[in-house]
């Protein structure tokens, strides 16, 4: 049976492992590969390195972390952050990654999907969208806003037929954060993340709002995601990604066990 | 121990190359050096992507020379499109045939209520006495991308279960093929690689 995946992600800043709060008051937590080692070894379906610095300068700090991390991960392993360029994927490929995520030049320039998705497949390709319910519409979960710039600026676009338009131009998977529970631990936006979901035939992978276990297992009936982005969980009482799967388990969601 | 790898740009080689590398064989890439086939101690023809690609096999000349590999002994392993190309052919490129080592062809998932592609981690049923699956538990899992797959013939390894039952892996004699991709799919395609690298045929000696 086809389980649902807990992806664990990183941030990671001039090399480094970073935990904040809406990229403020960053702390240092540790070597990327080392971490990501760590949480593979610990049972995540999946490693995703989000490199939030993005910067021209910073682009040789990071090829040189995605090779250090990739060299001993053999889970899939997704990068994104600063890629604005067919060429910019192909070199975070080539340093051992599997999976690239763009989300503001995909908005900026869709032709990226199809750039990158006609090289390396469709499976390649995460289109990672921010979103925030749009509480003026009539329906604010299907007229729901993509946000760029860390959730802060409206992209002039709505989720639904921005999610529809990647899938068409071959994006294999869509991250998608809502933005609106972001941080608040008070669980993922099933309704939101239900509305994508039914409206593309990829998988779609939700971010944003994990607290508990009990969330996860929301997301994954009501709000029909395949995959669920796990971070901040691993503070808050629920150490790895092996015990977060044996308590869905216990709660009859399919995951890979043992891991 | 040599494994010749082969490229036909479809893809990145990057995570087959680091894991064979990881397991301590020697991979050499060619996209089109036929002595790097016809020397070959094992070969490993990856590929992620559209069946189309392997359009450029037959261009090359490396069809032949694999063919021909294979007739003489050489163990091989396709991964996923790789695997697809041992068959006679795919609805993904009508026009396109595979190698035809295996009679039958591939088709898309039937349209159903779920996703196509199918991705993420399911687990395998490995069809007994199999050499590449030996020492993979029932139920172990591994992780799949893909929209085209193999229909389950007598030579299938081992079969998954989405939307319908397909074959997750065709092994006859030294041809084996896996629709997953070991070397994403944790300590199970790490053993089940390393069965590859250490298979010889039945009957000679070391």
């Amino acid at each position: 049976m086809l389980t649902k995946r807990i992806i664990a992600c990183l941030d990671v800043h001039a090399g480094r492992v970073v935990k904040g709060v809406q990229f403020v008051d960053l702390v240092d937590a540790g070597d990327p590969a080392t971490q990501a080692a760590r949480h593979a070894r610990e049972g995540a379906d999946e490693i995703v390195l989000l490199d939030i610095t993005a910067t021209h300068e910073g682009r040789q700090t990071l090829l040189d972390t995605v090779r250090r991390t990739a060299r001993e991960l053999f889970v899939p392993f997704c990068v994104g952050g600063g890629i604005r360029a067919a060429r910019d994927a192909e070199q975070v490929f080539e340093a051992g990654a599997d999976k690239v995520s763009i989300n503001s030049a995909a908005l900026a320039r869709p032709d990226l999907i199809s750039e990158i998705g006609s090289s390396f497949g469709a499976q390649a390709v995460v289109v990672a969208i921010d979103a925030r319910r749009d509480p003026e519409a009539a329906d604010p979960v299907r007229e729901a806003q993509v946000f760029v710039h860390g959730g802060r600026k409206p992209a002039g676009r709505r989720v639904v037929e921005w999610a529809r338009e990647a899938e068409e131009r071959g994006a294999g998977e869509i991250l998608l954060t809502s933005m609106d529970s972001d941080g608040t631990r008070a669980g993922f936006d099933c309704e939101l993340t239900a509305a994508v979901s039914e409206a593309v035939g990829i998988p779609v992978i939700a971010s944003g709002g994990a607290g508990t276990v009990a969330h996860f297992a929301d997301v994954f009936s009501r709000g029909k995601a395949h995959a669920a982005l796990a971070a901040s969980i691993f503070h808050f009482g629920v150490s790895t990604s092996r015990s977060l799967k044996e308590e869905l388990a216990a709660m009859g969601v399919p995951v890979r066990l043992p891991c | 121990m040599r494994v010749t790898v082969i490229d036909y740009k479809a893809g990145n080689l990057t995570s087959v190359l680091k894991t064979l590398r990881h397991l301590g064989a020697e991979p050499v890439v060619t996209d089109g050096d036929l002595s790097l086939v016809e020397a070959a101690e094992r070969i490993v023809l990856p590929g992620v992507g559209h069946f189309a690609a392997t359009e450029r096999l037959d261009a090359t000349g490396l069809t032949g020379a694999i063919r021909a590999a294979i007739a003489k002994g050489t163990p091989f392993l396709g991964i996923c499109v790789g695997m697809q190309w041992l068959y006679a052919g795919s609805t993904e490129a009508p026009g396109q045939p595979g190698l035809g080592h295996f009679a039958a062809s591939c088709t898309r998932f039937a349209e159903s209520a779920e996703k196509v592609p199918h991705v993420g981690w399911n687990s395998l049923e490995v069809r007994a006495g199999s050499r590449l699956f030996a020492g993979v538990e029932p139920g172990e899992f591994v992780y799949f991308t893909h929209s085209y797959k193999a229909p389950v013939t007598a030579d299938t390894a081992a079969v998954t279960h989405y939307i319908e039952t397909f074959a997750a892996a065709v092994e006859r004699g030294n041809v084996m093929g896996v629709q997953f991709h070991p070397e994403k799919s944790g300590a199970t395609g790490l053993k089940i690689l390393s069965n590859f690298l250490a298979w010889r045929a039945k009957g000679a000696s070391c």
